[in-house]
């Protein structure tokens, strides 16, 4: 067991210095921390959103006057063009979260 | 991990909290960009100083537009970074590493990185900027990543040119397009994998790069680490990152990316009407020409007396011809002096003198090219946000 601290300190040490020693680049990003607001079917955005992208996609959007027409072109353009498997059940609910909510 | 640059920009503390902590949720702080829902948080990545973070998963990150006054050359460390689709190659081997050349050639080539290096390597500095760079300031707004106008950076890019590359693999007769796929993909299989592609005479230019160095260090992993292509005048979509597939195609390539998204309205100037749809699109393409002034922030409070502006301008790859800055508005007009012309596709600083009476004022400052184009007074629009390059207003406050 010991044999193998000195290796890990010199290849930690390397990748600290950004030496030229090859490594695979094991990059971190760090946590996600945006959420959803809380709103009605928040439940049903997170099953199906999530899976894709962070919930800051959404949230960074622009207010729009027709927040409802806004939001159904989007959802549209996540099952249509993105493939999103979301279940015809659910394309309502979260077109009224997300304009009730954004 | 960070430098003496990011303490003095007042990060301080927190900025090597961070860099000790990076795989922490981080926001140091926030920001609020000049628009209806721009506020920021300011996050901190590995081999990034902190940036205004737009996306999370995948990772979208602006640069802060006054990292634009220190030079004409943007850090790796403070380079804008836009994904589309969230699997990312974190763990990826450079050794192992290698790109395919294939489709339309004599002779596929799996080349390693060291292959490529091995190469004889060019360099040129060149502008990237993201097609949706300053999409939040359109009005009306549009859908789409909501970023000020720091989706943009200069640097040396070094490595081969594409077209060294493909004469190795030679190419067919009745190849008509080049295709590039990078490490990068989505996460349902449903979802179309990214993919550009440009006419085969583009892509044997001499310009067009494959590129494993970025202002004499590797790529940062967000910047495409480690191979990348380097698109010169073209708008960053182009630019595809963790480049490791090249296929040389006797068709018009009609993926997603090409087909339908990336866009632009085949008018004259390539703008319509606001808030109608164009009856013909294109593929996004070069860069319209633009001028900003990096010195002076809008809403800035001066003392009355003399100041020097500074600036920067760029275009789609003529060269800049002149930068004029107003302090009236747009009343009249003074030419700016030139730094020093680093290549036609980089960014260009700008500086002059002026002097500044008591009172409210709106500082304008407007490009002109080789070509002659300059820079519309009102904006143009297109449903996507796209080319947005309106000569800029910075309202100041002189006591």
């Amino acid at each position: 067991m010991q044999r193998t601290v000195f290796p890990a300190i010199t290849l930690a040490l390397a990748a600290v210095v950004g030496s030229a020693i090859a490594a695979p680049v094991n990059y971190k990003t760090p946590d996600e921390v945006a959420a959803f607001k809380p709103g009605p079917n928040l439940e049903v955005v997170q099953g199906n959103c999530t899976a894709c992208h962070s919930s800051d996609y959404i949230n960074t959007q622009p207010p729009m006057k027709d927040k409802k027409g806004f939001w159904q072109a989007e959802v549209t353009k996540m099952i249509k063009v993105y493939g999103a498997p979301i279940d015809d059940a659910d394309v309502g609910k979260i077109v009224d979260y997300l304009a009730a909510t954004y | 991990m960070f430098d003496r640059r990011d303490l003095l920009k007042g990060a301080g503390l927190a900025a090597i909290t961070a860099a000790l902590n990076s795989s922490k949720a981080l926001a140091l702080d926030t920001v609020t960009l000049p628009f209806a829902n721009g506020d920021r948080p300011l996050v901190k990545y590995p081999q990034k100083r902190p940036m205004i973070g737009l996306t999370a998963r995948p990772p979208q990150l602006e640069t802060p537009f006054a990292v634009f006054n220190d030079g004409p050359i943007t850090p790796n460390n403070a380079f804008f970074v836009r994904y589309h689709l969230s699997d990312l190659p974190y763990n990826l081997d450079p050794d192992k590493f290698t790109l395919e050349i294939k489709g339309k050639v004599d002779k596929p080539l799996k080349l390693s990185l060291k292959d490529i290096k091995k190469m004889k390597a060019s360099e040129i500095v060149a502008v990237n900027q993201c097609s949706g760079n300053s999409r939040g300031l359109v009005e009306p707004r549009v859908a789409g990543g909501q970023l000020a106008n720091g989706a943009m950076g200069n640097a040396r890019w070094r490595g081969v040119p594409l077209k060294a590359v493909l004469e190795m693999a030679g190419v067919q007769a009745g190849a008509k397009q080049v295709v590039f796929g990078g490490l990068d993909g989505p996460v349902s299989d449903k979802t179309p994998d990214f993919a550009k592609a440009l006419d085969l005479d583009h892509a044997t230019d001499g310009e067009v790069m494959l590129a494993y160095g970025m202002n004499g260090e590797d790529l940062p992993f967000l910047n495409g680490f480690p191979l990348r292509l380097i698109v010169p005048g073209y708008y960053g979509t182009y630019w595809v990152k963790h480049l490791n597939e090249i296929t040389v195609i006797d068709n018009v390539y009609d993926g997603f990316w090409m087909k339908s998204a990336y866009r632009i309205p085949d008018t004259p100037n390539n703008a319509i009407e606001p808030g109608t749809a164009p009856k013909a699109t294109i593929p996004i393409n070069r860069f319209t020409l633009r001028s900003f002034i990096t010195s002076v922030s809008d809403g800035a409070k001066l003392k009355a007396g003399g100041t020097t502006l500074r600036g920067i301008a760029f275009d789609g790859g003529k060269g800049i011809k002149e930068v004029a800055v107003s302090t009236d508005g747009g009343k009249t007009w003074t030419s700016a002096r030139l730094g020093k012309d680093i290549g036609k596709y980089s960014f260009r600083e700008w500086k002059l003198p002026v002097k500044l009476a008591a009172g409210s004022h709106e500082l304008k400052v407007r490009a002109t090219g080789n070509g002659g184009e300059t820079q519309p007074d009102t904006p143009r629009w297109n449903p996507a946000g796209y080319l947005r390059n309106v000569v800029e207003t910075v309202r100041v406050t002189v006591a």
